[in-house]
């Protein structure tokens, strides 16, 4: 025990012997760079990395936010799994959500950007496509309800009955098969918001003689200038915008509840988040909550992941 | 000019030469597509500003009209009696929300930028992998849940009810971050830093006058996306504020929406929409015409 010590004490005093300037050989090599992050970073830690931590924590307690967390293990997890049939429910109506409109999002957000970026009209347009995300809840409180309102008044329903399409108002906010296709197209119409101006953005720093160069060496359409010059030039702004495109499709809530209700009739628009915050702040369960969300961060971790691997595998060009 | 005064004489009318025409005067079967989906994109904003100019008695019919028939300012003047009855004067509420929307969004883009930098051009960084994979992870956990974790700390610290509480959290933008990262490993050449430390360039210099410049298509985007959710953000100061004079503007207009001064709730709703909304079109479209200019100007790079 005591010869352990003395080792590693004399390691210590040899090292610090052998390079007295070891720490400042390394500030002065990576000082700048720690500085440049700093400011960030103790914010970050502070708001971000404690609070996560916490709710993380939280989740293996009893928390009603009154009374001190009591540590209860796996408790919530079990019950999650095993007892939670809502909770069922939610995976299967977020998945359903994330995998259709999360692919078809993306790539609405990367033709538009694509379509009017050589445009005189783009800024107007650009504005045109965005605007959605601007408005985003006034307008699907204001107007989407009434679209959709189950009243032979709602827009959709006047039109149906007009054409004689159907004979009754049909509850499209109100039947159990309508609700998820309802809250998807809302939602992609709201979808070209971050994708689609980071996309935007990313066309311009693309350097124009690249396509005068790509021209020379023999590319004779616009299909293959994309797929040999855009997409790559792009690539960091399109992983961006898929790890953004999983992240809404995961934590879809407001569109489903603000259209749906919560809960919704049945549970047909229940998703994972909607689920979280019932039991945060309607049940004030946050130790369950938080259970929740460490499920769902690790879902949308584990995406993120494989995204990450999927546009870096291709990065030597 | 001259060119296209000579044009008449060597016109010819081959089918090439008058299809080249056509696609450099108008890229048109674009728009023929664009514009059609532009329009449906827009409806339900042209709706929500109609339904603002609406008198009471259209906001009554059923269906509701699409469009305003006889437009009336019945609905902002609704709006601004309700005013009165607010606590604060309406004029406090409105320096609350710009003085620390402007000072958060600076501070953001700035600090974003900045820890970016070393983040995507440092040849050799200890840790680089496990900071950014801790930014990324933190974009994937919900927001909801951390909500009550944050609020025991800005606690803890002693902010709240100031405007730290508002600005400070906020700072600590992960979203933000990851897109400047992203942008600055292909937008910045690495040859371009290269030559500048050759040349004896401080990295402050570096980033502020060769990296910044090369990237400020995403800085511009990035104040556009900040601007948007801090305008409209009524959840930090709701929560983070006690007193009145602290609220902002969107929560002023949760207030005058629902108080009992509001009578035609949809009138009064959609002109509060619109009023919180022009601030946030304007920034955009100052913005976004910035993200366009910049780069049509430097054309060359590397």
């Amino acid at each position: 025990m005591a010869g352990r010590t003395e080792v590693m004490t004399s390691r210590g005093m040899v090292s610090t012997a052998a390079r007295p300037e070891g720490l400042a050989l390394f500030w002065q090599k990576f000082g700048t760079s720690y500085l440049f992050m700093a400011p960030f970073l103790i914010f970050f830690t502070v708001f971000v990395v404690a609070p996560v931590l916490t709710a993380v924590y939280l989740s293996f307690t009893y928390f009603n936010v009154l009374e001190a967390p009591r540590f209860i293990g796996w408790s919530n997890y079990k019950l999650l799994f095993l007892e939670d049939d809502v909770f069922i429910i939610a995976i299967g109506n977020t998945l359903t959500f994330a995998v259709i409109t999360g692919p078809i999002g993306f790539f609405l957000s990367f033709m538009f950007a694509w379509l009017i970026n050589p445009l005189k009209l783009k800024t107007p347009l650009a504005l045109c496509f965005y605007a959605p995300s601007i408005t985003g809840a006034v307008a699907m409180g204001v107007v989407w309800k009434i679209v959709f309102s189950g009243d032979r008044y709602g827009y959709l329903n006047n039109w149906l009955l007009g054409i004689g399409a159907i004979d009754e108002p049909y509850q499209f906010l109100a039947e159990q098969a309508a609700i998820m296709p309802v809250i998807m197209f809302v939602a992609l119409w709201m979808s070209m918001g971050t994708g689609f101006l980071v996309f935007l953005a990313g066309l311009q720093t693309v350097p124009g003689d690249l396509y005068e160069a790509g021209k020379m060496d023999g590319i004779k359409n616009p299909l293959q200038e994309v797929w040999y010059i855009t997409l790559p030039m792009i690539k960091p702004q399109l992983l961006f915008g898929s790890v953004m495109a999983v992240v809404a499709g995961f934590s879809v809530f407001e569109v489903a509840t603000s259209l749906a209700g919560l809960p919704s009739p049945l549970y047909a628009g229940h998703t994972i988040v909607a689920h979280m915050y019932d039991f945060a702040f309607i049940r004030f369960e946050m130790g369950y909550a938080t259970t929740v969300a460490v499920f769902l961060f690790l879902l949308t971790f584990g995406l993120g992941r494989l995204l990450m691997r999927m546009f870096s595998s291709k990065n030597e060009y | 000019m001259a060119v296209l005064v000579q044009r008449p004489q060597t016109v010819d009318f081959s089918v090439t030469k008058v299809m080249r025409f056509l696609r450099k005067q108008a890229p048109a079967p674009s728009y023929l597509f664009l514009i059609p989906m532009a329009v449906f994109s827009m409806l339900p904003i042209v709706y929500v500003i109609s339904t603002a100019f609406k008198p009471l008695e259209e906001l009554l019919l059923f269906p509701p009209p699409f469009l305003v028939r006889r437009p009336t300012l019945d609905n902002f003047q609704d709006l601004l009696l309700a005013t009165n009855a607010l606590a604060v004067p309406f004029t406090r509420y409105l320096f609350n929300s710009i003085f620390v929307v402007l000072t958060t969004v600076l501070l953001q883009v700035l600090m974003c930028s900045m820890c970016a930098y070393p983040l995507s051009k440092a040849r050799v960084l200890p840790g680089r992998n496990f900071i950014f994979g801790m930014i990324v992870a933190a974009l994937m956990f919900a927001p909801q849940v951390t909500r009550i974790p944050q609020y025991l700390v800005v606690q803890k610290i002693g902010l709240i009810d100031t405007y730290g509480a508002l600005i400070l959290p906020a700072l600590a933008w992960s979203y933000g971050l990851f897109m400047m990262k992203q942008f600055m490993d292909n937008a910045v050449p690495n040859e371009l830093i290269e030559a500048a430390r050759v040349d004896g360039a401080q990295e402050w210099t570096i980033f502020w006058k060769i990296v910044m410049p090369n990237v400020a298509p995403a800085w511009n985007t990035l104040l556009i996306f900040g601007f948007i959710q801090l305008w409209n953000d009524s959840f930090s100061p709701l929560v983070f504020t006690r007193s009145e004079a602290m609220k902002t503007v969107s929560v002023a207009m949760i207030s005058l929406t629902n108080g009992p001064a509001a009578i035609a709730r949809q009138g009064a709703q959609a002109a509060a929409a619109f009023l919180m909304t022009a601030p946030t079109i304007t920034v955009f479209l100052l913005r976004q015409a910035k993200v366009i200019q910049t780069m049509a100007h430097s054309g060359i790079k590397s």
